[in-house]
């Protein structure tokens, strides 16, 4: 006798919780070959909102956190991840009708990515900072702060990779997310979600929307407790607009990408959501 | 006559020279300008001391050209070497002109003679020495190997350090192999058009730097253009966003230097002498013409009134009057047009139940000028304690704890600057984390250096400038990966280096517009 499974409600993830969409509203994912897989919330503006709401609340533990906590807690996920590894696996060999072994590299380079990306959290600020030899009596440092609240737009032709490799720097220097998920594959982004819910991050740290990026990129790039916007998955929509909106607010914006090497690793990648701040301090006379 | 009463010492204009017309310096050469010529006059005295030619779209285009040209055929093809040489040129130059730019600068801007000639101009020569320095190491600027220079530069500067922004602008795009086209601001052209001379005298290759003058819609065209690769604008946080939204979907890349709101906190245990000075330097230094200015006073409850009595006190010592008086603390407001904007905020000030308090001076009879003045009983959201008001206005707030302080001080939309005058240092290094600000002084305020990065969080801006920050800001990765990897400090991350079309070490104006026309495959950051 076969057991009935018991499939899973895919839900939002705002401020640590699980709540579906406040509008009530959901969408059907469908694997490769057109099978129902699940009904995905479809975030509203109100949720956007929240996420937003609960991603400022969320800056200053993890801003405030020590640079080895936050790469210890980064490390975490990717000890996390990779004890769930069959579940992404077979999440995206489904969702995306690819191979086994394309599933696998795809959630084995994820893994990765967040080892990388952890390893970078205390040191980065030594690359990127600097001690200034100004021409005065003073003491003068300059080193990268987290920018804020950065908003995602995760890259749309990926399940888990273009995720991870779009929040993990956004993290690493202290900033609070808020990542709108690929719109055809959400699923692997909210059992992402549950791996971080159990995995040390604070609430709020991350917040994982999932509907329609088209719908919901507008209210992100033109909220005023945005700090910056990353459009990496993007390209299909109409981003220059995205970008106007964005202007009005100053956020910083990392334009969209595209292909296997989109949100490539890179140091570069940390900064674009740090902001330099200068200390000087006087010298006194001995 | 009371100790406070100084006989007459005016700094000589002997030692200028000026034209009575100057046109717009382009290709190496001075130019007439199309547009309808304008005058530029001093502040203090209402005088007319020169006309000057005015950029339309066709001059503005010829620069942009010149610009090009002389990238793709001069600069981008020198040596690092020869590149800092040529700074290396300016720098001394600046240092042998250095009286006459003083003059020049007090008498077009109307800051203190005494700031012009000890701290822009001064500041002004060691930004290119600085930044001579790094033409020929840019390896080491923290991108690469090889880092490539934008290309054309559009900058676009205030009237408020005239020279010294020039310096900021000119110095490490130059450094970096870039060519610029710099716009100094309507009421401020005089010593930008020197500048162009003593390029002459340093024979530095025609059409690296072109200097257009005219007004918003001048800059607002150069921005515009489709030949700039790189725009620097340093001005107000409104024509920061129109930039913004203009640039939105192009290549260019930008810095921008915005508006700010600074909080300067002084806690129970700063010492005080100090504090009383750093706050009069934070706030009526130039004027109060000063986009980091400590325009907004936190102070500990417990002291608010010794610390307003001592600056009431101070205040009535300082010397407003002829910029070109050795003696003079506070010269004038550079134009009728701030002027009215100072008094027009003031008022709100008192509409708004503050209590408003300007030194007792003698106000010149020409000239546009502005007593330094004190707003106590301010609230947090007064227009006063909100906006920029860009002139020697202090607001003073009061606070009990240190969150409380850092609260007050975070609660604007600009993120420039901040001050903290404490004598606990731990106390100093905690509430400087904290603080939202790209630059924090404790125990002293509005001190700049090339050395130093300068730039904001929020909405006063994005991108840095000084130091090597500075100088990346001109320039990209050689090998130009996708998306963030052409922001500053990039590296490959992966054993696999990362090829895309684009890498190529020079580029053309072809290459800028096809890179246009794809840029949505390309990431790039602003």
């Amino acid at each position: 006798m076969t057991r009935l499974a018991v499939p899973k409600t895919y839900k939002l993830y705002i401020g640590g919780a699980f709540p579906r969409s406040e509008s009530g509203r959901t969408y059907e994912i469908v694997a490769a070959d057109g099978a129902f897989l699940a009904n995905a919330a479809k975030a509203s503006r109100k949720d956007a909102r929240d996420a937003i709401v609960a991603a400022r609340a969320a800056v200053a533990g993890w801003s405030g956190a020590t640079a080895y906590n936050r790469g210890q807690v980064l490390y975490r996920i990717a000890e996390l991840l990779e004890g769930r590894r069959a579940q992404f696996v077979a999440e995206i060999e489904e969702a995306e009708g690819v191979s086994r072994a394309v599933a696998s590299a795809q959630v084995d380079e994820s893994i990765d990515r967040w080892v990388w990306y952890a390893g970078w959290a205390d040191k980065f600020a030594q690359v990127a900072g600097n001690a200034n030899p100004v021409a005065g009596p003073y003491f003068n440092i300059s080193v990268p702060e987290p920018t804020g609240v950065v908003a995602i737009i995760a890259p749309q032709d990926s399940s888990l990779l273009g995720l991870v490799s779009a929040i993990a720097p956004a993290l690493v220097a202290g900033n609070s997310v808020v990542v709108v998920a690929s719109e055809r594959f959400p699923l692997s982004a909210i059992s992402l979600a549950e791996v971080l819910a159990t995995s040390d991050v604070p609430k709020g740290v991350v917040n994982v929307l999932t509907g329609s990026p088209a719908e919901i990129a507008p209210w992100l790039a033109s909220h005023s407790d945005v700090n910056a916007i990353d459009l990496v998955g993007a390209g299909a929509l109409d981003w220059i607009s995205l970008e106007v909106d964005a202007a009005d607010t100053l956020k910083r914006v990392l334009r969209p990408e595209s292909g296997p090497d989109a949100a490539a690793p890179a140091l570069g990648r940390i900064t674009a959501f740090t902001e330099t701040k200068t200390v000087w301090h006087t010298k006194s006379l001995l | 006559m009371s100790f406070l009463e100084y006989a007459p010492a005016p700094e000589s204009r002997a030692i200028l020279s000026l034209r009575d017309s100057y046109g717009l310096f382009i290709d190496g050469e001075f130019v007439d300008g199309r547009g309808t010529p304008f005058q530029t006059i001093s502040p203090a005295s209402e005088e007319r001391i020169a006309t000057i030619s005015n950029a339309n779209e066709a001059d503005v285009a010829d620069a942009v050209a010149a610009a090009r040209r002389a990238y793709d055929n001069v600069w981008s093809r020198m040596s690092g070497r020869d590149r800092g040489k040529y700074l290396f040129r300016i720098a001394r130059l600046v240092q042998e002109r250095a009286r006459e730019l003083a003059v020049a600068e007090s008498l077009d801007n109307g800051k203190p003679i005494k700031e012009s000639r000890d701290v822009d101009v001064p500041l002004v020569a060691a930004w290119f020495f600085y930044y001579a320095g790094w033409a020929d190491k840019l390896d080491h600027a923290g991108l690469g190997a090889n880092p490539r220079s934008l290309g054309v530069a559009a900058q676009v500067i205030p009237w408020n350090f005239p020279l010294l922004m020039l310096a900021w602008k000119i110095a490490p795009a130059l450094a970096a192999g870039n060519t610029v086209v710099l716009k100094p601001a309507e009421t401020t052209p005089l010593t930008a058009l020197i500048f162009a001379e003593i390029l002459q005298q340093a024979d530095l290759p025609a059409g690296v730097v072109n200097i257009i003058t005219g007004a918003g819609d001048t800059g607002a065209t150069l921005v515009a253009h489709d030949g700039v690769d790189k725009v620097a604008f340093t001005g107000s946080t409104a024509v920061g966003r129109a930039i913004a939204k203009q640039i939105a979907g192009t290549d260019k890349k930008a810095t921008l230097e915005l508006g700010g709101k600074a909080a300067n906190i002084v806690f129970d245990d700063a010492p005080i002498d100090q504090a009383i000075e750093g706050i009069v330097n934070g706030i009526f230094f130039n004027q109060g013409h000063v986009c980091c200015a400590g325009s907004r006073l936190l102070v500990q409850e417990n002291i608010h009134d010794e610390v307003v009595e001592r600056l009431k006190l101070r205040l009535s010592t300082l010397r407003l009057g002829d910029p070109l008086d050795k003696n003079t603390d506070v010269g004038a407001i550079n134009s009728k047009e701030q002027l009215e904007r100072i008094r027009e905020l003031s008022d709100v000030g008192v509409a708004e139940g503050a209590d408003r308090w300007s030194a007792p001076c003698v106000i010149p009879e020409n000239g546009f000028w502005y007593a330094p003045t004190i707003f106590t009983n301010v609230q947090t959201s007064s227009r006063i304690a909100r906006e920029e008001i860009f002139g020697p206005v202090l607001s003073v707030l009061t606070f009990r704890t240190p969150a409380e302080a850092i609260a007050k001080a975070n609660n604007t939309p600009y993120g420039l600057s901040a001050g903290i005058w404490s004598d606990k240092g731990s106390r100093i290094l905690a509430v400087a984390d904290q603080l939202r600000a790209g630059v924090i002084w404790a125990n002293t305020f509005n001190r700049f250096d090339p050395a130093s990065p300068f730039g904001g969080y929020k909405e006063s801006g994005y991108g840095r400038e000084g130091g090597r920050h500075g100088l990346a800001a001109y320039l990209a990765p050689s090998a130009v990966g996708r998306g963030a990897a052409q922001s500053s400090l990039a590296a490959p991350a992966t054993a696999k280096p990362i090829e895309t079309a684009d890498a190529a070490p020079k580029r053309t104006r072809r290459a800028a517009q096809r890179r246009q026309t794809d840029s949505a495959t390309k990431g790039t950051k602003r």
